[in-house]
């Protein structure tokens, strides 16, 4: 499959693909030298810095010397075939899962072991899960309300100022008093964006937001997560909406058994993949 | 409720052939028995002259109108809506219930004079122990389901050993060993601390794998985003586990806390001066053993009930986030 084949698929206009041709910077990935390769400043804050990290689940490895540097401020999109470890990297980023070797830090803090040392860091860290889990015997508003209010002592008063905040920020204020299961999976899944956001993080993980929806509800949670991009927020996205990556993402990073296989910008990743695998994903995904 | 389908069916008790074996059942039970000496007998005396001369005739005749109630009855009930069904039937049994007692020509005025202290002293005690016991279980049974669930093999083994001796050991047994074992090792406990110190281990081995299974019953999910916001372990199983696990814990639980008031009568055996011991011994002397039983025997009926009506309370009280 040719570049303009996919340039048709994802309906790039002719324009745009001759501009991106013109400033091509491909990255080669998989060399250790990865995270010396910049594309923001140097001076730009390093929220997630990711060095050899590999990871087995009792003899499978499931990460195989992983690195990446995440800057305050980007968007990065990880994709990939499934079971190529990309949830499982973004899990390892607030230790739900834990890595064997290598090393992650987060906002300048090592990740090991230590209980403190993790919760510290998961209080930087928003996740947004796959299925929602949000917290079904609790209101909205309380789903919302309960980190500030019993992790970081937020009296109850300014709590619900925040949670409203934020549930403003994701457009459903009006459904704040109701229970998880009332609300439709969009709904909930912008309640579990919200629910993060209360925590104010320094970055947002996003571990297929939209892979549990309807198809007619996976806009409406893709819409917020653009409208947050857009503000600025720093976010890691392992998703397959490659019109969202397209539209928002710094880098696309392509994931296949473990490894991080290609890493570029998103016009140099739908128009000129370099890596053979790259092509053959594009081309399934792009093509129904 | 069980699956309710949406295709209408007749109700049973209208079908003709349902009535009619049910008739045929009952009229055959009543001419097993010779019933024409009892109180019903005697209400049929204009019919049937004398009962107890009456014959083949009056057996016949009394079965064939106990029968033809039964079923009038049973339709009746048909036509009525569910709530009133029930209540219907309820009072039924219970007035059968009270009749069959009364068959045993109760000394009520006896029951009368001891009532008020069976319920003073032996109620009391009978709570007090169950209660307090209901405490300690539920204490042990919340640590030892955690450490049954933890990957620390130190508590895994405790545990584990917790509640298979405890569950594998008679209630009595325990009792005896802790009531007339301990002394033996200079440790002297009274009757109701031994008492509620066997009750509350015992229960509160059978409550661990309640809990244990409640918490397990909880999707991995919750304690991902529980743990990723920062909660601790403390906090998640607090506010997020237990709460959801509630549900699922309280039917058995009842269901434990009701076998519990019973057994809290096997205390009896110490002397203790609970509902059981002191029916019997109130009884034994003037051989009104079933007056004081049959009293007992209903008092325990009725707190059993209390429980009841607080389990289904509390479960309708957690259904609430669960309503569309």
């Amino acid at each position: 499959m040719t570049a303009t084949d996919i340039d048709h698929l994802i309906g790039l206009n002719g324009g745009d693909s001759s501009m991106a041709t013109g400033n091509v910077r491909r990255i080669p990935v998989s060399s250790q030298a990865l995270s010396g390769q910049k594309q923001v400043p140097m001076s730009a804050d390093k929220i997630i810095e990711a060095t050899h990290v590999s990871k087995w689940y009792g003899s499978f490895r499931a990460l195989t010397d992983v690195n990446l540097t995440v800057r305050k401020g980007e968007r990065i999109v990880i994709c990939g075939p499934s079971g190529s470890g990309k949830s499982t990297l973004i899990r390892c980023f607030n230790r739900l899962e834990a890595n064997q070797e290598g090393e992650i830090r987060v906002n300048g803090m090592l990740l090991h072991n230590k209980m403190r040392n993790v919760t510290e860091v998961r209080k930087n860290v928003g996740m947004v899960f796959q299925h929602f889990n949000l917290f079904p015997h609790m209101t909205v508003l309380m789903n919302c309300m309960a980190g500030p209010m019993w992790i970081k002592g937020v009296p109850e008063a300014q709590a619900k100022q925040t949670a409203l905040k934020y549930l403003e920020r994701v457009r459903i204020p009006e459904q704040a008093n109701k229970y998880p299961v009332q609300l439709s999976g969009g709904q909930q899944q912008r309640v579990a964006i919200a629910r993060s956001l209360c925590m104010e993080p320094a970055v947002m993980l996003f571990d297929e937001p939209t892979s549990a929806l309807d198809p007619e509800m996976v806009s409406e949670v893709l819409e917020t997560m653009t409208s947050l991009a857009r503000d600025g927020m720093t976010m890691v996205c392992v998703t397959h909406e490659m019109g969202f990556a397209r539209a928002v993402a710094d880098r696309i990073i392509f994931m296949d058994k473990g490894r991080i296989v290609e890493e570029a910008n998103p016009n140099d990743f739908f128009t000129n993949p370099h890596h053979e695998r790259t092509r053959l994903f594009l081309s399934q995904i792009l093509s129904h | 409720m069980l699956y309710q389908d949406t295709v209408d069916s007749e109700v049973l008790v209208h079908r003709p052939w349902f009535v009619a074996s049910i008739f045929a059942a009952v009229l055959a039970v009543s001419l097993m028995f010779n019933l024409s000496g009892t109180a019903f007998g005697d209400l049929m005396r204009p019919v049937i002259g004398d009962p107890l001369q009456s014959g083949i005739y009056g057996r016949v005749a009394i079965a064939f109108v106990i029968a033809v109630m039964f079923c009038v009855n049973i339709v009746l009930i048909g036509f009525a809506p569910l709530r009133v069904q029930i209540g219907i039937v309820w009072a039924e049994l219970l007035l059968l219930f009270l009749g069959f007692f009364n068959a045993f020509n109760l000394n009520m005025p006896f029951i009368w004079e001891h009532l008020p202290y069976l319920i003073t002293q032996g109620v009391v005690t009978t709570i007090y122990v169950s209660a307090v016991s209901l405490i300690f279980a539920s204490i042990i049974a919340m640590i030892a389901a955690i450490a049954k669930l933890s990957s620390n093999g130190f508590a895994y083994a405790l545990a584990s050993f917790y509640t298979s001796f405890f569950r594998g050991l008679p209630l009595l047994i325990q009792i005896y060993l802790i009531y007339l074992g301990l002394p033996q090792l200079g440790i002297v406990i009274n009757a109701v601390p031994s008492g509620i110190l066997a009750l509350s281990l015992c229960v509160g081995a059978y409550m661990t794998e309640i809990f244990r299974a409640g918490i397990q019953s909880i999707d991995r999910g919750q304690w991902e985003a529980s743990r990723s916001i920062g909660f601790g372990f403390g906090l998640t199983i607090r506010k997020i586990i237990l709460p959801q696990a509630l549900p699922v814990i309280i039917p058995p639980m009842g269901n434990t806390f009701i076998a519990m008031l019973k057994d809290s009568s096997l205390v009896s055996v110490l002397g203790v001066w609970e509902l059981t011991f002191l029916a019997r011994t109130i009884g034994q002397p003037t051989f009104h053993h079933m007056e004081m039983l049959i009293t007992a025997a209903m008092i325990y009926w009725i707190l059993s009930a209390c429980l009841e009506v607080l389990q289904s309370r509390l479960e309708h009280h957690f259904a609430r986030s669960k309503v569309r």
